[in-house]
């Protein structure tokens, strides 16, 4: 096991974890403000594989990764649409309606995919590079680290600050947090409750959506069936851990995306431990967390009810 | 003559077959207070969520300073300058004072707290409001939550500013600040519709509409009427006060002795407390709110546990014993706060009736027996007349006195001992009061020993044999309620300590 504490290796497993950490934190941030509004959405997963197979499917297509991530964007509020529809508007059971949509998801990005491949050779193109920021890329250790990665892994990182601002601070954060804490006060405000939680929706799905181009574009040469492998479980994870608190939320994802990050690492160097074992820690952690951390006190209090209007 | 600020044509809103408003027609002037009076389930809280949007009335007509409105959503009210205190709080516990309060008036990007709280702060000055505008909200108090409640309304300047019930959590001090409150509204120009059940109050208005099944019964300067034909007008009948009657008490049924519950600070919440009540026996808890009142009725039933101390139920000590044990030994509990700890509010009133009993008498084999529930539901809604369409009706959408009734009714059959009433008659109308007093004397003739705290002392005088008066978690003393007046429990209550033990 010691070839793993080698300091190069230490070091190439932090600056990968930086990346996988993107991926969930999207996802993550995402949840975080739909379920702030109340909608406990558990269509996560579903969302970013839609996202992963439209941004493969736009870059296979234009080889542009601009236009990828628009793409997935796009997808994700599609998604976030739908799941709204059933549970705004109709008012399903939060967790019936994100099942679904996962198994939906699940069936459909595989159909789709194979009939764009057609027995042929799927398409692929080269990953994405990533952007050292000049000048604070060549600090050394934490510059590899934080200032030589992707574009969108600097967007995700700045994200953290500015979604903890947007709700504590601006008039539709502050509307947002009510929706989930108590709709009927917004409503006796004269607001509408159900324009909140779609916008909510809409949002974190978007982000959502790009977390999965981002899995295409800087990870995969090509889609597979299932590619997001459960990440999308992990931010929603992410999020109860941190509970409900942006800044904790990231910690929480950072766990878990350096539990995987060691785990790829562990079968690259080949240690004598089941490669097995260090799949399962980013999971066995995400269970451990949910039972070192209870304090729920930052849950919103009607998150999961379905709200009726008078 | 210039048009009054609102005007209520034939307003009708029917639930189903309920018809909670009927033909209602009433005006009020700007710098005028009337008074909405009528019993629980008369659709008082209806009628306001009519004039705020809330609802939409089936037909009829609102007119604002002579111009008709269609009230679609809370916000054309607010847009209108209609504002509503609400009956049970609408507030964000998680919130502050001041976010609970901007939420809806601001308009930019960023909440601009500095201003919104200057403004605040200037709000509760002139009206001698006394809030931290910083607090959360599920720190305060009931009674501070009620001013952050009226908070909400001030802030936009409301032209027609209607109260539900804002005094029914408040204590003496807070209904004649709020009064105060009023003539000031009142002086500039404000039109108030005040929701009571307190005669006193009442009588400060300037006229009383008196609503009965959702019908104007009457419309009264208060000038030209008195409680009494106020009273009559409301029920329909004379009431007359039911007195004690003198049943023989017969042995101890509930004994404490040294019970002392710890507390959150260093104060205990309660303190060496020692009485017994007997059979047949109603017992009186007196005190000013929160000083022990709910933690002795919780130690009774079990929900805390003394930290030492011994209570006992017919020489059984039952201080050790769990809630449910001790509930089917034969104690009924009324808990203060009915939609908190008493009932569910999603669930049908078959199901709140059964709640607690529900593995045992209505349970076949591990299900629930619904053709029993169905039974027990329907006896108890005659015989405690709850008005409800029916058995499945949610015990959310039920008035505030008949979602009472609901638990008065459960907790009734449970008593067949002990019957322990924290605030039963909180918020009721006096035919209600009436109703549960004559239940309360109905358990006393059974041998029940009751033991009620109230904040209504005349209540407490009428009712009782004995009365204990509780101040910072101790028992300052026991008074005979035929030998005992006003001023003696009330400086008990103020923590004077009295001269002759009875
Ligand atoms: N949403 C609803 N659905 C069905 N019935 C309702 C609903 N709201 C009120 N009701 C019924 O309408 C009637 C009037 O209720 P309302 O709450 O207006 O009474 P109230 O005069 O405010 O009584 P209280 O003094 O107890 O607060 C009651 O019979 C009640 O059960
Ligand atoms: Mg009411």
């Amino acid at each position: 096991m010691s070839e793993l504490l080698s300091p190069e290796i230490l070091m190439s497993i932090m600056v990968a974890a930086m990346g996988g950490a993107t991926v969930i934190l999207f996802a993550a941030l995402g949840e975080l403000v739909t379920e702030r509004a109340g909608i406990w959405n558990m269509g996560v997963e579903g969302t970013m594989l839609v996202g992963c197979l439209v941004a493969y499917l736009v870059m296979a297509g234009t080889g542009s990764p601009i236009l990828a991530s628009i793409a997935a964007i796009g997808a994700g509020m599609v998604a976030g649409l739908i799941i709204g529809f059933m549970t705004v508007t109709l008012r399903v059971d939060h967790f019936v309606t994100g099942l679904g949509f996962n198994l939906l998801a699940s069936g459909l990005t595989l159909f789709w995919f194979r009939s764009y491949v057609g027995g042929g050779k799927p398409p692929s193109y080269s990953t994405i590079d990533t952007v050292p920021i000049p000048g604070l890329a060549d600090i050394p250790i934490l510059g590899q680290i934080l200032f030589n990665q992707h574009l969108l892994t600097y967007i995700a990182l700045l994200s953290v600050p500015v979604i903890a601002v947007f709700l504590r601070r601006t008039t539709f954060g502050l509307e947002t947090r009510a929706a989930g804490e108590n709709p009927q006060f917004l409503e006796a405000k004269g607001l509408s409750v159900a324009t909140r939680q779609y916008a909510a929706l809409l949002f974190g799905s978007a982000l959502t959506g790009l977390g999965g181009a981002f899995l295409m574009l800087a990870f995969a040469d090509q889609f597979r069936p299932d590619i997001s492998g459960g990440r999308g479980w992990l931010a929603i994870v992410a999020v109860i851990a941190g509970n409900w608190k942006p800044l904790r939320t990231m910690a929480a994802v950072l766990i878990f995306a350096i539990l995987d990050s060691l785990a790829v690492h562990a079968q690259g160097v080949g240690v004598d431990v089941p490669y097995q074992f260090f799949l399962m820690l980013p999971y066995v952690a995400s269970i451990g967390l949910l039972i070192l951390i209870r304090s729920r006190s930052g849950q919103p209090a009607k998150l999961g009810v379905p709200y009726l209007r008078h | 003559m210039t048009s009054p600020t609102l005007e209520v044509t034939a307003l009708c809103k029917s639930f189903g077959s309920v018809r909670a408003n009927h033909d209602v027609t009433f005006s009020v002037d700007a710098g005028e207070l009337l008074c909405l009076f009528g019993e629980n389930g008369a659709g008082k809280s209806t009628l306001s969520a009519c004039l705020t949007g809330l609802y939409r009335p089936d037909s009829g007509e609102i007119a604002l300073e002579g111009t008709p409105l269609r009230l679609s959503s809370a916000a054309d009210a607010i847009r209108h300058g209609i504002g509503l205190v609400h009956q049970h709080f609408v507030l964000v516990p998680d919130f502050t004072v001041l976010e609970n309060i901007v939420v809806g008036s601001e308009t930019g990007l960023f909440v601009d707290f500095a201003s919104a709280e200057a403004r605040l702060r200037q709000i509760c000055e002139s009206y001698g409001i006394d809030i931290d505008p910083n607090a959360r909200v599920e720190d305060l108090s009931v009674g501070e939550q009620q001013w952050a409640e009226l908070l909400k309304a001030l802030y936009f300047d409301a032209k027609l500013l209607i109260l539900d019930e804002p005094t029914a959590t408040l204590d003496v001090e807070g209904s004649k600040k709020l009064f105060r409150i009023i003539d000031k509204l009142k002086a500039d120009g404000v039109a108030i519709i005040l929701i009571t059940h307190f005669l006193e109050e009442v009588m400060q208005a300037d006229r009383v509409a008196v609503l009965r099944q959702g019908a104007v019964v009457g419309i009264k300067k208060t000038a030209e009427t008195s409680p009494e034909e106020l009273t009559r007008m409301m029920v329909g009948r004379d009431l007359k006060r039911q007195t004690r009657q003198s049943t023989p008490m017969g042995t101890a049924r509930l004994a404490l002795e040294s019970v002392t519950v710890e507390g959150l600070g260093e104060r205990p919440d309660l303190d060496d407390i020692s009485f017994c009540v007997h059979e047949g026996e109603i017992f009186g808890i007196a005190g000013v709110a929160g000083n022990g009142q709910r933690p002795l009725m919780e130690v009774i039933a079990g929900v805390r546990k003394p930290k030492s101390g011994i209570i006992s139920l017919d020489d059984t000590v039952i201080s050790s014993k769990g809630v449910h044990a001790i509930k089917s030994m034969g104690l009924g509990h009324i808990p203060e706060d009915r939609f908190a700890e008493g009932l569910v509010r999603d669930f049908s009133i078959e199901e709140n009736l059964i709640l607690g009993e529900h593995r045992g008498t209505f349970a076949k084999g591990g299900l629930l027996d619904f053709r029993k529930m169905a039974q027990n539901a329907k006896r108890l809604i005659a015989e405690f007349s709850i008005a409800a369409p029916s058995g499945e009706t949610l015990v959310g959408n039920l008035s505030g006195g008949n979602a009472q009734r609901v638990i008065l009714a459960r907790e009734m059959q449970l008593a067949s001992k002990v019957l322990l009433a924290n605030q039963p008659t909180r918020g009721l109308d006096v035919g209600v009061i009436d109703y549960i007093h004559q239940c309360l004397f109905n358990k006393k003739a059974e041998g029940v020993a009751v033991v009620i705290a109230s904040s209504e002392l005349e209540d407490l005088i009428a009712l009782c044999d004995r009365i204990g008066v509780l101040f910072q978690g101790r028992l300052m003393g026991i008074v005979d309620a035929r030998k005992t007046n006003l001023e003696e429990i009330g400086l008990l209550m103020a923590g004077h300590a009295l001269e002759t033990a009875v």
